[in-house]
């Protein structure tokens, strides 16, 4: 059952897998560390941005449109959704904004079902990724290797955007101490909406870049929304290198024991995520006292 | 809400649960319906007291509801189980025992991380009961074939089978829910809760162990979902499989939230108009599938706009008219002053708790050495301090000495860096602050840290409770007054601080020199030996500083006290000893009257300038 191509192979998905979860755990963890908020719609972020790139496609036949057009869009929508609502509850309990944030994610959910239905739709990969490739000792589906290389491509730009500029040196400081931004004479609130125009559009980047691997159904962010918990968690929260490596670990663990039996994926990444809660409460890479 | 006539609550339950099947037919529900609304309220009565009383969003109820019903409807398909209720029971058992493994995983964290780890373990327990236990629940099928309950009772025997004769059973299972959940919600353990989720902080530093608490009320729930998942298989008469899935526990949650949270009755609210707006979408308007999205969008709606839901907006109503009432009742009488009564007698002082070494006589607290550095910053820098029993010791120091942080390492709310902290004898270095308090040595915060939500007697009861009970107590089936000593204590410290005429007062509604005092009051409830005060004086205007000066002396009395402030004509005028502190260290210790005339420290506080101003 265990041969050293199918292990090879496992690896790889895991890989792609965990590059994405990262990109989604990045997004999620500078919302969260910048404004608090937890945002349980992000799981519709990435549906939504699947959706809105699968539509370009069906116009424009150009996959390198439909992800500027998804993106663009899902950025477009977090925007709206923290000016219009998510704004009211930054003085509102932790609760309150789980609860909104929930409600937004299922209006998301059912609104494209009731648009698209739930059948699901198929986005093809690009030209230049379709098909396999040699790797020498084994083939690989093309557009499989991309997704890492394309998500890779998008982390680092995230990477520079906090790491190298102005914007990224405000957000980093503001997920230290908001306040203390906001008295600095930095109009906090205007970064808030542009972080979380960012964290979305992470989302959905990722989500219109994973639709040629799976086929798009309204529900497909609900557990990608799971994992990406169990990676904050890992990772901890707040912590943008923390999503990487939580990613990776997440993505290999699922990938990995799918290999052995799909029903115990979750049990393993569960149990990963209960160890690091008693080895180190805060997350591997996370600070304490952030929550 | 919950504290009016006696069983008021309880009749008005029965009432309604005994007229909803002759009325409920001619409002177009059919019994299957009510059934599941009792299902769903149920279900919601142990996850309000985890999330309305005690502030835990927890998304991952589906996995107790899944758990015990299908330990139940295992039993009775496939164990050959007769008897329906110990099926039930015994689920409701299975559930209670997986909340508290979940609980000791998921409370290791607060906040968003707890909301997180619940929904991993939803959707865990759900990919579980699919695939690894598909042998025992009967994977996507379900386990068909559960059957109703039915007593023999000798000379007849009730079989409940369906409908509005299957109700009778629910319904009485809802009602005992209910008075269980009152009970529970009534009792000390109850108060802690509200606490808990009001100021965790405050309700650890008083000397409560929340771990324990919260962890009994995710027990709670989950016991209750377990009882609630038994009861969806026999009313079904099949185990369904969609009872794991997130959605239920989505579905819980919004119910709640619909109907009104921490109120035990949202949930079945909550379910009535999920239920029935699910069928008037449906069917009425011929909606379809798109009902979800319009009960979604009325869900944000109502969290934006109705925070405490629907029963919480009829509370704000009702209490809107009744208010106005008041207002232009108060507007022809008068009300009395709220001003301190210049005749008022002083109340006794209060004794400290007895100490547990009566022999012992050496210091009552011995720092030595004591140091604490965040990574290259050093606020206190190797402190040693002493005071004897029954000393008032006063603590000076210009902003950024280390005073506070001094204070955090005496009662254990942080950890020094090296040193040890001896209190009447005994080493607590590392131990914790809710140990500490239990020891009898606590302190009031430079800034309040009051129970903002509750009124002014809830909060002293809180601090009270935990002198009383110890830190941690499962009397959940005792009321408030049953604990022996809580009233008086309470009383006598309102007194104390000069609140009895706020006593039923909001915080909220408190001005800032009543909160102050009390601040001091929550401590003083605690019945410490050695009573720590973080400027009790800040922000005071003179003439309360007065009155608190005089609150303090009145408390000193059969207790040792270490206060901190800024105002040093009214410190020198309370204490005997002094500790200067400057930047992290002792500068020096010494009597009123040396301090005031120390170059020292007058170089302390001024900074080296003294002399140009002199010049």
């Amino acid at each position: 059952m265990i041969s050293w191509p199918n292990l090879v192979s496992q690896l790889f998905n895991g890989l792609a897998l965990g590059a994405l979860l990262a990109l989604i755990s990045s997004g999620l963890t500078i919302i969260y560390g910048t404004l608090g908020v937890l945002n349980l719609a992000h799981g519709a972020m990435f549906m939504i941005g699947g959706y809105a790139g699968f539509v370009t496609y069906q116009y424009t036949e150009s996959f390198l449109l439909a992800v500027i057009a998804g993106s663009l869009f899902v950025m477009l929508l977090g925007v709206a959704m923290e000016r219009v609502i998510i704004r009211h509850f930054y003085h509102r309990p932790h609760e309150d904004q789980l609860l909104v944030t929930f409600g937004l994610g299922i209006c998301f959910v059912e609104l494209v079902r009731l648009v698209f239905s739930s059948q699901s739709q198929l986005v093809p990969p690009p030209a230049l990724f379709q098909g396999i490739t040699n790797l020498g000792f084994m083939f690989y589906p093309t557009y499989r290797l991309a997704v890492v290389g394309i998500v890779a491509v998008a982390l680092g730009a995230l990477f520079l955007v906090l790491y190298r500029t102005r914007l990224g040196m405000i957000v980093r400081a503001g997920i230290e101490d908001s306040v203390m931004v906001d008295s600095l004479g930095i109009n906090v609130y205007r970064v808030f909406m542009v972080v979380f125009g960012i964290g979305a559009m992470a989302a959905g980047f990722a989500g219109i870049v994973n639709a040629p691997v799976v086929s798009l159904t309204p529900g497909i962010g609900d557990d990608i929304l799971v994992q990406t918990f169990v990676v904050v968690v890992i990772g901890g929260v707040g912590s943008f290198p923390g999503a990487i490596l939580g990613g990776l670990i997440a993505g290999e663990i699922i990938s990995v024991t799918s290999m052995f039996n799909p029903g115990y994926a979750y049990v393993m990444l569960f149990a990963a995520m209960t160890l690091v809660l008693v080895v180190r409460p805060h997350g591997l890479l996370g600070v304490q006292g952030r929550e | 809400m919950l504290k009016q006539r006696p069983f008021l609550i309880e009749t008005l339950t029965a009432i309604g649960l005994t007229a909803a099947p002759f009325v409920l037919p001619h409002l177009g529900f059919a019994p299957n319906t009510v059934n599941r609304i009792l299902v769903w309220g149920l279900f919601g009565l142990g996850f309000d007291i985890l999330f309305g009383f005690t502030g835990l969003l927890s998304f991952g109820q589906s996995a107790f509801y899944g758990t015990g019903g299908f330990v139940a409807a295992y039993l009775l398909t496939r164990a050959g189980f007769g008897n329906v209720l110990g099926a039930l029971v015994i689920g409701m058992i299975a559930a209670a025992a997986t909340g508290y493994l979940i609980g000791l995983i998921a409370l290791r964290r607060t906040g968003i991380y707890f909301a997180m780890i619940t929904v991993a373990i939803a959707e865990v327990f759900f990919f579980v009961e699919f695939n690894p236990l598909s042998d025992f629940t009967g994977g996507e099928n379900g386990l068909p074939g559960v059957p109703t309950p039915s007593f023999n009772l000798g000379f007849t025997t009730l079989h409940f089978t369906n409908g509005w004769s299957l109700y009778q059973f629910i319904a009485l299972c809802y009602f005992i829910g209910v008075i269980i959940a009152l009970t529970i919600v009534r009792s000390p353990v109850g108060a802690i809760l509200s606490a808990i989720r009001d100021n965790p902080l405050r309700a650890t530093a008083v000397g409560h162990n929340i771990h324990g608490y919260k962890l009994t009320a995710f027990v709670i729930a989950a016991a209750y979902a377990g009882f609630a998942g038994g009861l969806l298989g026999v009313l079904q008469a099949f185990m369904p499989p969609d009872a794991f899935t997130f959605d239920t526990s989505g579905q819980l949650v919004m119910q709640t939230a619909i109907g009104g949270r921490g109120t035990l009755f949202g949930p079945l609210v909550g379910a009535t108009v999920w239920l029935f707006l699910q069928d008037f979408l449906q069917s009425a308007l011929g909606l379809g599938a798109a009902w979800k999205l319009v009960l979604g969008v009325v869900f944000v709606l109502l969290v934006c706009f109705l925070r405490g839901g629907i029963i919480g907006g009829i509370a704000d109503l009702y209490r809107l008219i009744a208010g106005k009432r008041r207002r232009t009742e108060a507007e022809t009488g008068q009300e009395p002053p709220d001003v301190e009564d210049a005749r008022q007698i002083p109340p006794a002082p209060m004794h400290a708790k007895e100490v547990a070494h009566p022999a012992y006589s050496g210091p009552i607290l011995k720092a030595t050495g004591l140091t604490k550095r965040y990574g290259g910053l050093v606020a206190n820098s190797d402190i040693d301090f002493s005071v004897n029993q029954g000393e008032l010791r006063g603590i000076i120091g210009p902003n950024g000495a280390g005073k506070s942080t001094f204070f955090k390492m005496l009662t254990c709310e942080i950890a020094p860096t090296s040193g040890r902290i001896v209190f009447e004898g005994r080493d607590i270095t590392g131990l914790k602050v809710t140990e500490v308090c239990q020891l009898g040595l606590t302190k009031s915060y430079q800034v309040n840290q009051l129970f903002t939500g509750l009124t002014v007697r809830q909060n002293l009861t809180i601090a009270a409770l935990a002198e009383l009970r110890g830190k941690f107590r499962l009397d959940l089936f005792r009321t408030l007054s049953g604990v022996k000593g809580l009233t008086e204590q309470v009383e006598h410290t309102l007194a104390l601080v000069n609140l009895n005429r706020r006593a039923d007062t909001p915080v909220a509604e408190l001005a800032y020199g009543e909160k102050r005092r009390l601040e001091i009051g929550l401590a003083l409830a605690t019945s410490p030996r050695l009573l720590l005060l973080d400027e009790p004086l800040a922000g005071m205007s003179p003439r309360e500083r007065v009155e608190t000066v005089k609150l303090l002396k009145s408390i000193a009395r059969g207790r040792t006290m270490i206060i901190i402030d800024h105002d040093m004509d009214s410190l020198f005028e309370l204490v005997e000893r002094v500790t200067v502190l400057q930047e992290g260290k002792v500068l020096l210790h010494g009597t009123p009257e040396e301090i005031r005339t120390n170059a020292a420290v007058q170089e302390a506080y001024l900074g080296g300038v003294h002399g140009e101003i002199a010049a």
